[in-house]
């Protein structure tokens, strides 16, 4: 009897990468999934923090969608190994600090070590061409079997037919005519590929799959790498990233203001690394404080610790400060005025 | 059959999911695994990864300063 073959899915949680699996598991291949967690995705931690979504069911959408598929799958923590690729893209960046194909070719790179390691045949993607404009072109997707190193052991079976035959292919491991030929941005093939197979409930991400694609939160990365000089991050700097307000009133440091009670209960997991403020005399946010101050930049950071406290009109506020490994001190201040409030310093 | 403990507190998802994954690697069908989280998406996260991967979720709690805690009982590979 011919060997079972093995494929690697990398799974996103969103739809293409599910219909594609499902497609391959569909012919026979026995398909486990993977998912690189780089510490920018999108997944589970917004809304682990902020309130207001916990409503919604949180469910972490690699995990449900191996499991309505099926399949067993691998969460690989690449957190170290992607700064690299985050840091010094060779193909540079998307619109924001998206560096969509050195992530592609990353990834695939990752699978391709994984699927020689456990002795896996091939690897396969949910990529359509033309789907998104960095990572998905006709011209790129080459780029990223060669790359990866994966070179024809990669197959992308949403849009097969429109490729070069792969391996698994060419040797009849699976029919190229069962696979695919979307292209382009559209969404209507793949929605009626998941009606066929019976698949009504997915993922519909909107945008990119990682933090990275989205401008406010590249702005206050770049602000970050800008004010220490160097382009570096651990994984608790990109967190803070996604919580809170975040304020640059002057060059040499930055304050994190929670938004809200989910918000002010994770920054509270930070506060022994940081210096940090909170209103006494009225109820107020949590405010960490990223950097070096002295006692005129106490003084300016009280008071706006108190401009986002309900004590915001009120003549003066008290405010508790607490140096990192220092003895907390109070203060009592005026809230600073809007006015007194230039918009730039709102990253 | 022995008994573990795991700290995955302050860790966000997924996380507590990976560190329980890479733990139980290494540990053989019929140990159990304390997992303490302070996510609570671990209480939804940590019973899927198991369901998917053989594995069984033999309580889970929250305790009285918010952190879940969810006991894994290894079950047996399959590769
Ligand atoms: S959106 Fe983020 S995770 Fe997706 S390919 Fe681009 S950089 Fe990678």
């Amino acid at each position: 009897m011919a060997r079972q073959r093995k494929a690697l899915s990398l799974i996103s949680g969103g739809l293409d990468s599910m219909l594609a699996t499902r497609v391959i598991m569909d012919q026979g291949i026995h398909v486990e999934g993977v998912n690189f967690f780089t510490g920018f995705c999108v997944e589970g931690h917004t809304h682990a923090i902020r309130k207001k979504d916990k409503a919604k069911p949180k469910r972490n959408n690699a995990l449900w969608v191996a499991e309505t598929l099926g399949i067993k799958l691998h969460i690989v923590d690449v957190i170290d190994e992607y700064k690299d690729v985050v840091i010094n893209p060779k193909h540079g960046y998307g619109s924001n600090l998206n560096p969509c194909l050195d992530c592609k070719c990353f990834m695939v790179r990752k699978a391709h070590e994984w699927i020689q390691e456990h002795d896996f045949d091939f690897i396969i993607t949910g990529e359509v061409i033309g789907q998104r404009p960095m990572s998905q072109r006709r011209d790129t997707m080459p780029v990223i079997q060669r790359e990866s190193g994966a070179e024809d052991r990669l197959l992308r079976p949403l849009c097969a037919k429109n490729l070069p035959e792969t391996l698994p292919e060419r040797e009849g491991w699976l029919q190229r005519e069962n696979l695919f030929d979307f292209s382009g941005r559209g969404r209507k093939p793949q929605i009626a590929l998941a009606r066929s197979l019976g698949i009504e409930d997915y993922a519909q991400p909107a945008g990119g799959c990682c933090f990275l694609t989205d401008e406010a939160y590249s702005v206050k990365l770049d602000d970050l790498w800008r004010s220490r000089g160097t382009r570096d991050y651990e994984l608790d700097d990109i967190m803070l990233l996604k919580v809170g307000r975040h304020l640059r009133p002057r060059p040499h440091f930055k304050l994190i203001v929670g938004r809200e009670e989910g918000e002010n209960n994770f920054l509270e997991g930070y506060r022994k690394q940081f210096t940090h403020l909170r209103t006494l005399s009225h109820p107020g946010p949590l405010v960490l404080v990223d950097g070096e101050i002295d006692a005129d930049d106490l003084h300016l950071t009280a008071r706006i610790a108190a401009r986002y406290s309900k004590g915001r009109d009120a003549a003066s506020v008290e405010v508790e400060i607490v140096p990192q490994g220092g003895e907390p001190q109070r203060l009592l201040v005026p809230p600073l005025a809007g006015d007194d409030m230039p918009d730039n310093w709102l990253l | 059959m022995a008994h573990h403990q795991l700290d995955a507190r302050r860790l966000l998802c997924p996380m507590p999911v990976i560190r329980t994954q890479n733990f139980v690697v290494d540990l053989p069908p019929g140990d159990t695994v304390e997992v303490f989280c302070t996510d609570h998406g671990a209480l939804n996260d940590i019973p899927a990864w198991c369901r998917i991967n053989g594995h069984e979720v033999i309580a889970s709690r929250t305790g009285a300063s918010g952190e879940v805690v969810v006991t894994v009982r290894v079950g047996a590979k399959s590769d």
